[in-house]
C-alpha cells in the first residue's frame, strides 16, 4: 500500500460548548476508499469539512501529502486536490447548471474571461457520463429534480477531485441507476489512484466499494475495520449501533421495571 | 439536439425570464405614457432627451455599481453620504491652505480623495464582513458617518459646508474629462452620460462573461455554499463595497467639475434613489439574481418621471408619489416574471 494522502492526528472541533470532534485520528490512503460511517449527529459531516478546509480543527494535526499542513479556506484544499461533495450539496438554486458546475473553478480563456462555451459543452458531457442527459446546461439548479442536483453536485466533485475525492451522504437522493454510476464512479477514482472517502447511511453501498470502514460515534473513532476484517452482517449490525441496542433494551427493561 | 422533454420556448417567453424585461417594458410605458399627455410639452425632443439622459447618468452610475453589489447580497445605504464626502475631500484637498484646505495641485487632490473614498468603501465591506451583521444595519450607520464628516471637516477646517472655485485651479483637463457639453441636434448633453455607457458595459461584461461575474450571482445565491467550492466571498463583497464606494467618487468628481464646488450635503437621498432604479431594474433584493441592464433602465425612469413631471408642470410634490408608485409596481411585476420564469 502507498503512503497516506491525507492524515489527521488527535482531532477535536468545538462549536461554543458543542463538541462536534474530539480527538479524532485517521487518514486517506491513494487509490483506497475509506467509508466513514455513524449515527446522524456523530460527526460526520463536520469531520470532512474540517478535511475539506470549511471548517479549521480546534485542536489536533492535519497532514496532507505527509506535511503539516492548515488549509485556511476551501479554495486552498481544493488548489491542493481535494474535492468534496457537501451533504447540503453546495448548489445555488438560482444559478444555471453549468454556472453552478464551474462556481469557484471557472476556466478562463483570455484574462478574467470566463470560458462559456466549454464550461457549457464539459457540463453536458460531465452529466452524460453520470446517465443524465441534461436538456438545458441553462436551466436553474432549483428547477431540477433532488437526485439530478445532487448528480451535479458530484459530477462537479468527481471532475475537479485531482487527489481526494469527498463525498457525504451522495446517494442519499438517488435512484437505483443513477446510485449504481455513483458506486461505478467511486471504484474508478479509486482505480485511478485517488484517495476516496465516501459517507453513507446504506451498508449495501459501503460494502462492495469500501477498502476501510471508520465507525464514527458521539464525535469520536469507534473503530477502523479493514474490509476482510469485517463481514457484511457485522458491519451492518455496528452501523445500527448494535451495542447501543443492548443498551437500549437494558434501560427499557430498567424504565418499565421502575414504573 | 433534440430531447423528448424540451420544448421550444417562445421568444416571448425567453425575454420575459431576462431581469432586466420589466424594466424594458415599464420604460417604453412611461415613454409613451409622457410622449402623449406632455406632447404639447415638447417632451419628444431633443432638449427633453438630453435633460432626461442628463439627470440619468449620475444616478444611473451609481445603480450600476448598486446592483452588483445586491446581486452579491449587500446593501449600501452609505452611497449617498459618500458622494458629499468625496466631492469634500477633493475641493478641500485644493482649496488653498490660507484659506484652511490643503492647497495641493488638482491631479493629488483627486487621486488622494479617490483613495480616501475607496477606504470607506474598504471600511463598509470589512466590517459587513467582521460583524457578519446585515449590511443594511452597518451602512446605515455609515450613511450617517461618512455624511458627518463631510460636514463636521470642512466646517472646522475652513467654517464653511460649501467650497468653491474647482476651474481656478483646474488647467482644463478634469472639467474636459467630466463636465463636456456634447450638443446634438441643439441639445445639449453631458459627457456623464458616456461614462455611464461605459461603466454600463464594463460592469454588464464582468456580470456576465467574467469569473468575477458568476462569483457575484454565485455569493448572492448562497454565501456559504459559494464559500464551500472556493469563491473568496469575503474578499469579493469588500471589493464590490469599494465599487459602489468609486461609483460614488466617479459621480462627486463630475458634479466638482460641472458645478464648480463641492457641498456637504450632495448626494443626499441617492442611495435610496439608487436602490430604486436597481429593484425596479429587476435585480432581487436578497441578492442571487439581477442584471447591469436592469438598472440602467431603472435610472432612466426614474429621471424620465421626473423630467415629465417637471415639463407638464405638475407640481413637483407629486413626483415622490409617482416614484414610490412605480416602485412598488415594478416589484409586482418582476415577482410575476420571476414566478413565470421558474416555472417556464
Ligand atoms: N456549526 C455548528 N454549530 C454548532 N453545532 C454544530 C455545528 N455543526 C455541527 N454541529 C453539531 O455537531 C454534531 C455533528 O454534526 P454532523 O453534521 O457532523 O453530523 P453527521 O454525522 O454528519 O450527521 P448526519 O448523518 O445526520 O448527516 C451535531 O450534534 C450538530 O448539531
Ligand atoms: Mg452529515
Amino acid at each position: 500500500m502507498s503512503d497516506k494522502i491525507l492524515e489527521i492526528q488527535g482531532v477535536s472541533k468545538f462549536f461554543g460548548s458543542v463538541i462536534a470532534l474530539q480527538n479524532v485520528s485517521m487518514f486517506v490512503r491513494p487509490g483506497e476508499v475509506t467509508c466513514l460511517l455513524g449515527d446522524n449527529g456523530a460527526g460526520k459531516s463536520t469531520l470532512i469539512k474540517t478535511l475539506a478546509g470549511v471548517h479549521k480543527p480546534s485542536e489536533g494535526k492535519y497532514f496532507f501529502e505527509g506535511s503539516e499542513t492548515l488549509f485556511e479556506s476551501p479554495r486552498e484544499a481544493l488548489n491542493a486536490g481535494i474535492a468534496t461533495v457537501y451533504q447540503d450539496l453546495a448548489m445555488i438554486p438560482l444559478m444555471s447548471i453549468w454556472r453552478n458546475f464551474f462556481l469557484g473553478s471557472e476556466p478562463l480563456k483570455a484574462g478574467p474571461i470566463f470560458d462559456i462555451e466549454n464550461a457549457k459543452r464539459i457540463t453536458r458531457e460531465e452529466m452524460a457520463k453520470m446517465g443524465i442527459d441534461i436538456r438545458d446546461p441553462d436551466q436553474p439548479v432549483g428547477t431540477l429534480s433532488g437526485g439530478e442536483r445532487q448528480s451535479v453536485a458530484i459530477a462537479r466533485a468527481v471532475y475537479f477531485g485531482a487527489k481526494v475525492l469527498i463525498l457525504d451522504e451522495p446517494t442519499a437522493a438517488l435512484g437505483v441507476k443513477q446510485a449504481g454510476v455513483v458506486l461505478r464512479y467511486i471504484v474508478e477514482a479509486r482505480n485511478r489512484g485517488i484517495g476516496v472517502i465516501f459517507i453513507t447511511h446504506n451498508p449495501h453501498h459501503a460494502y462492495p466499494v469500501g477498502d476501510h470502514f471508520v465507525i464514527l460515534k458521539r464525535g469520536q473513532i469507534f473503530g477502523d475495520y479493514a474490509k476482510e476484517e469485517v463481514p457484511i452482517d457485522h458491519l451492518i449490525q455496528m452501523m445500527a449501533g448494535g451495542a447501543d441496542l443492548e443498551q437500549l433494551q437494558h434501560e427499557l427493561a430498567e424504565a418499565t421495571g421502575r414504573s | 439536439m433534440t430531447d423528448e422533454r424540451v420544448r421550444q420556448v417562445s421568444l416571448a417567453n425567453r425575454l420575459l425570464t431576462r431581469p432586466e424585461f420589466g424594466a424594458f417594458l415599464a420604460l417604453v410605458v412611461v415613454w409613451v405614457f409622457f410622449a402623449i399627455v406632455a406632447f404639447d410639452n415638447n417632451f419628444v425632443s431633443w432638449v427633453t432627451t438630453a435633460a432626461i439622459l442628463n439627470r440619468a447618468a449620475p444616478l444611473g452610475i451609481l445603480a450600476v455599481a448598486v446592483a452588483l453589489l445586491m446581486i452579491a447580497g449587500e446593501f449600501d445605504l452609505s452611497i449617498g453620504s459618500i458622494v458629499g464626502f468625496a466631492g469634500m475631500a477633493i475641493m478641500l484637498l485644493i482649496t488653498p491652505a490660507e484659506a484652511g484646505g490643503f492647497g495641493l495641485p488638482v491631479w493629488m487632490a483627486v487621486l488622494i480623495a479617490l483613495i480616501i473614498t475607496l477606504l470607506t468603501g474598504f471600511f463598509n465591506g470589512v466590517l459587513v464582513m467582521a460583524t457578519r451583521l446585515p449590511s443594511f444595519i452597518i451602512t446605515l450607520g455609515s450613511l450617517f458617518i461618512f455624511r458627518g464628516l463631510a460636514v463636521a471637516i470642512p466646517r472646522l477646517m475652513t467654517n464653511r459646508t460649501q467650497l468653491g472655485g474647482f476651474e481656478d485651479y483646474d488647467s482644463g483637463g478634469w472639467a474636459a474629462a467630466f463636465a463636456t457639453k456634447i450638443e446634438v441636434g441643439g441639445a445639449r448633453f453631458d459627457i456623464a452620460i458616456i461614462w455611464w455607457i461605459v461603466i454600463a458595459a464594463i460592469a454588464t461584461i464582468v456580470l456576465l462573461k467574467t469569473h468575477i461575474g458568476n462569483w457575484i450571482f454565485g455569493t448572492g445565491g448562497d454565501a456559504n455554499a459559494a464559500r464551500n467550492v472556493g469563491v473568496p466571498v469575503a474578499k469579493l463583497k469588500i471589493a464590490l463595497f469599494m465599487v459602489t464606494a468609486l461609483a460614488a467618487f466617479t459621480v462627486a468628481l463630475i458634479q466638482a467639475t460641472q458645478l464648480n464646488s463641492a457641498d456637504s450635503l450632495r448626494g443626499t437621498l441617492k442611495e435610496f434613489e439608487a436602490i430604486i432604479a436597481v429593484v425596479v431594474g429587476g435585480t432581487l433584493l436578497t441578492g442571487g439574481y439581477g442584471s447591469v441592464l436592469g438598472p440602467v433602465f431603472g435610472a432612466l425612469i426614474f429621471a424620465m418621471v421626473q423630467q415629465g413631471i417637471i415639463i407638464t408642470g405638475v407640481d413637483g410634490d407629486w413626483f415622490r408619489v409617482f416614484v414610490g408608485g412605480i416602485l412598488v409596481l415594478a416589484v409586482i411585476f418582476n415577482n410575476f416574471i420571476r414566478q413565470r420564469a421558474s416555472k417556464r
